[in-house]
């Protein structure tokens, strides 16, 4: 890659410029900022379109009374079932019967709490689904080269 | 332990976040080194393709040794130790972190990104692997020395706490390392021969068919059945995955091939063998080669598919990459045995 090919297309997702190793006019590695690239900022998209999916869906297997709020949670926190029962220190499948909305009801103060920590949100906000969700990413509007 | 510590630590932006900070910290110790020299010691160029591994239904696919040994094999070669301590205890794991400060050594950290407040928000995946080094303190805050960002940033303890003890795949567990025993001298042309000797054995000698150029030609010939295998959609989230894993932030472009291209032209001055240089030139073709594949394959996932962006051309074009590769790494095992 030639220094002047390192590709300066929009950061859009907010990033810093990221440093392209490329050669200059001598044949020489230079060190070189680059903004962004659309094919790379088109895989970092397709990877948030993902997690736009799953957030979509968990929030209307809650409406429909299937699953409890913290299902909402986990998959908002990029988490699967193990992973937040790691982080939560409660077995894996306690917490598969706390995405059940019936279990999820008498969940115990404590254990809310452990849970609201892992998200960072307060014990009283568990219970609060948003009407949309904001992602860093706009997962729509991408275009690109 | 003191209020304020700020220890005089220079701070250069690289593409990788392991060879970065085993640079900086080389530096740091008296030793300047650069960051494609330290990945290239360190043999740090890889290629995996695990279809049996998972991770998030998508297969593992890697460009770079496993996290943590580019740093310790960089330093090991050229004759320094690096020590490092894992912690059970989260404030045994501040303490330490603390004590080394006010003793004046800056210290290297493995972080989980996802909870590093200073990342942007569209680049915080659970990724456990990542370097950087704390140079400082300031009442609650962490200087910190990340080397994928532009200048040093600052993070607070509580969060910096919950990135070291991220959970999941590559926990780090508080893991901190730093550099011992320095040398005066160091042994810079075995070293780098060492290196280039690791990858290109790898590359072209590995005993197993999913690594290497064998690796290469494996996911060359599973990926033109992605669409009658996987279905459409499914063979579009795994293409752009290979493009996440070969493009994002950390590679320095084309998979880390720029970047060792940029270590063959210094390998070459290092060992006074010009021919290396012809083979830098070749390995940045080579990546140039990657980064058309990269390119060509967001056509595809964009639904805009025409010849030389189909699947079969594509894996055509990663061919080429793996063929291409195999006489390169031949020819560095005959240039430096």
């Amino acid at each position: 890659m030639l220094k002047q090919d390192v590709p300066q297309d929009a950061a859009i997702l907010e990033q810093q410029s990221a440093i392209s190793y490329a050669v200059d006019d001598q044949g020489r590695y230079v060190l070189t900022a680059s903004a962004g690239w659309d094919p790379s900022n088109l895989a970092n998209i397709q990877a948030w379109q993902l997690i736009a999916e799953e957030i979509e869906s968990a929030l209307s297997e809650i409406r429909r009374g299937n699953a409890s709020p913290l299902l909402f949670h986990m998959v908002r926190n990029q988490m699967d079932t193990a992973l937040l029962a790691r982080y939560a220190h409660v077995s894996r499948w306690r917490v598969k019967r706390h995405l059940q909305p019936k279990h999820y009801q008498n969940l115990t103060v404590e254990l809310r709490e452990r849970y609201a920590a892992v998200f960072r949100i307060s014990e009283e906000a568990l219970d609060t689904l948003p009407e949309r969700v904001e992602l860093p990413v706009d997962v729509e509007g991408f275009e690109g080269e | 332990m003191t209020e304020t510590v700020k220890i005089d630590f220079h701070h250069r932006q690289s593409a990788h976040c392991e060879s970065g900070v085993t640079s900086n910290l080389m530096t740091h110790h008296g030793h300047p080194i650069s960051e494609a020299l330290a990945f290239g010691i360190g043999g740090g160029l890889f290629f995996g393709y695990f279809p049996m591994v998972k991770i998030n239904h998508l297969p593992l696919i890697t460009f770079r040794s496993s996290p943590g040994s580019i740093c310790k094999k960089a330093a090991q070669r050229l004759g320094l130790k690096v020590q490092a301590q894992k912690f059970r205890n989260q404030d045994d794991a501040m303490r330490a972190l603390d004590d080394a400060l006010d003793r004046g050594t800056p210290m290297g950290l493995q972080t989980g990104v996802y909870w590093l407040p200073y990342f942007p928000p569209a680049l915080r995946f659970h990724f456990n692997a990542h370097n950087l080094v704390v140079f400082g303190r300031e009442g609650d805050d962490y200087l910190i020395s990340d080397p994928v960002f532009e200048a040093p940033v600052r993070c607070q303890r509580k969060d910096l706490l919950r990135a070291r003890f991220a959970e999941g795949a590559l926990a780090p567990k508080g893991r901190m390392y730093w550099l011992e025993q320095i040398p005066e001298q160091l042994n810079m042309q075995k070293a780098v021969r060492q290196g280039i000797r690791e990858v290109a054995n790898r590359m072209v000698k590995a005993p197993i068919p999913l690594i290497g150029v064998r690796g290469i030609g494996l996911l060359a010939k599973q990926l033109q059945r992605w669409p009658e295998k996987l279905g459409d959609k499914n063979a579009t989230l795994h293409l752009g995955h290979l493009i996440r894993m070969q493009e994002e932030i950390g590679t320095g472009g084309g998979g880390f091939r720029f970047i060792y291209a940029a270590f063959l032209q210094e390998a070459a001055t290092l060992l006074d063998r010009p021919k290396l240089v012809d083979l830098s030139t070749e390995m940045t073709e080579i990546g140039d080669l990657w980064r058309q594949f990269a390119l060509l394959g967001a056509r595809n996932c964009k639904g805009r598919r025409g010849a030389n962006s189909s699947y079969p051309a594509l894996a055509d074009l990663l061919r080429d990459c793996a063929e291409r590769e195999k006489v390169l790494f031949r020819d560095l095992l005959k240039e430096i045995a």
